[in-house]
């Protein structure tokens, strides 16, 4: 078999279809609505830049505290201090966020796509051999990198999990949701509580877009980017045959 | 040839970079305040107003009502905490004994009602959390005449459409001479149960810096809504007229009318 000597490399790489239009799409309108909302998100918690747990403020002892002054200006939207115009930069693109959830969500009910998702025994077992691998950055080729590894796996659950709390501890700072909805506050713990769930997960995602990046660009970033883009994703054979 | 697909290439790389460039720094040139851009971004706010009303419209739900272990130790004054206003200073030195509450506009029957006519109407008592657009939260125990029952008395005219509120204090000393506290919230919010001209405060007379001698409860909205030191009631077809025009002072400088968020 090998008589041949070393096997050569392939010259013409195989390229495959690797997320539909309606994921590219949706992909591209959550990565602009996450940034308007963080940045926004941070220009209203700064207008009170602490947190509490339970129903009230508890002004003398917050959870934490950045006062008086809060995210610096560069990391806010607007970047003045404009907790009116913060607010309706972050309304108008919550109201984004979740109808392109919606579209997202369902789509991916539809498609089994939670299935694929849902990372199986053998997964979790190698989750060792995952962290060995990416912590030497050695990523999965051939078709191996077609499919998602476990740690890939549990991170896009989790931040698809994380966006339908987000809201709803969004939503349980609504006065007027409250009303309809009391239950809320009793899930949460109350509103100061929903609040500073509603950072925490916030900051969740934010360590999610970070490794996320770092990922796209340790991976592969034009194959990453484009494949994003068009939906093409070039697939390097593995240089040994297993 | 090959020579050429390169130099293709770079030029091709280099106008996306430039292109990237040049849109990261329209994105920070982009003036996140300009008055097209808030145009825009206020769509969400007929959107969210309309949503919320629709939710809350066939239950007519209460907001939630809390313990007396409930009530926070400190409630925390917002806005003006001590009018300037001469007439102001010497209706609360008289303890406002000679203070009327004026209700007029659009209505069959102008008032002017005293503390002790207001506390003779059906009142209602109830311990509320009241959530600041700022962030935070604090709950008391509010007793107040209803807002419904002033209007019943003072037979609003079939084209009212607004109750606006009008307030002693200044919070802003500002040229055009808008810097008067007020407020508007429509007949759905006026007509709530819970919707009160409180004048008591955890049992006690409303002291000044909560807004003394009267201050609305709109209790499914922000704190703004809920104007202190009210001196007059008007029903109105609209408030296109008052301020500038967006229905209270703090929507005057930019906040939403519908506080339901």
């Amino acid at each position: 078999m090998s008589a041949v000597g070393p096997a050569i490399p392939l010259a013409v790489p195989r390229v495959v279809l690797r997320h539909s239009a309606l994921t590219r799409i949706c992909h591209w309108i959550n990565a602009i609505c996450f940034f308007a909302l963080l940045m926004s998100g941070l220009q209203i918690f700064n207008a009170h830049p602490a947190l509490n747990f339970g129903q009230t403020t508890d002004f003398a002892r917050p959870l934490l505290s950045l006062a008086p002054t809060g995210f610096p200006s560069w990391a806010t939207l607007p970047e003045a201090q404009d907790l009116a115009v913060g607010r309706r930069w972050h309304f108008f693109f919550a109201w984004a966020l979740v109808l392109n959830g919606v579209v997202y969500l369902g789509d991916l009910l539809l498609r089994g796509g939670v299935r694929r998702l849902w990372p199986n025994v053998s997964d979790l077992k190698s989750i060792p051999h995952a962290i060995v691998e990416h912590a030497r950055l050695r990523f999965p080729k051939g078709d191996a990198a077609l499919n998602y590894n476990a740690l890939q796996k549990l991170a896009y659950l989790a931040a698809i999990a994380a966006f339908p709390l987000l809201i709803l501890a969004g939503l349980t700072m609504s006065p007027a949701i409250d009303a309809v909805f009391p239950g809320l506050l009793d899930a949460f713990g109350g509103r100061q509580s929903a609040r500073t769930i509603h950072f925490l997960l916030a900051s969740f995602l934010v360590a999610f877009v970070v490794v996320h990046l770092a990922m796209v660009v340790l991976s592969g970033v034009v194959n990453n980017v484009v494949s994003m883009i068009t939906g093409r994703y070039r697939i390097e054979e593995s240089d040994h045959e297993a | 040839m090959k020579r050429e697909t390169k130099l293709t290439r770079r030029g091709t790389l280099l106008k996306l970079l430039a292109g990237g460039g040049a849109l990261s720094l329209s994105g920070c040139g982009l003036d996140a305040r300009s008055p097209a851009a808030l145009a825009v971004l206020e769509t969400a706010e007929t959107l969210t107003r309309t949503v919320q009303r629709a939710l809350l419209a066939p239950r007519q739900a209460l907001a939630r009502e809390y313990r007396p272990e409930d009530i926070s130790s400190y409630f925390r004054p917002n806005g003006s905490t001590a009018p300037d206003d001469p007439d102001y200073q010497d209706a609360a030195a008289s303890g406002f004994a000679d203070w009327r509450l004026e209700v007029g506009g659009l209505v069959e029957n102008a008032l002017k009602l005293s503390l002790a006519d207001l506390r003779a109407l059906p009142s209602r008592s109830q311990i509320t959390r009241h959530d600041c657009v700022e962030g935070w939260s604090c709950i008391a125990a509010w007793k107040g005449a209803r807002l419904a029952s002033v209007l019943a008395a003072a037979r609003l005219k079939p084209e009212a459409r607004f109750i606006a509120l009008f307030c002693a204090d200044t919070l802003e000393q500002s040229l055009d001479g808008n810097g008067r506290y007020y407020e508007t919230i429509d007949l759905v919010d006026a007509a709530h149960p819970q919707t009160i001209l409180a004048y008591e405060m955890n049992g006690a007379p409303l002291p000044v810096e909560h807004g003394a001698p009267l201050r609305l409860r709109v209790e499914r909205q922000l704190g703004y809504k809920m104007a202190k030191y009210v001196m007059r009631i008007e029903a109105i077809d609209s408030f296109a007229a008052l301020g500038r025009g967006r229905g209270g002072f703090w929507e005057d400088r930019g906040y939403e009318w519908y506080a339901g968020i």
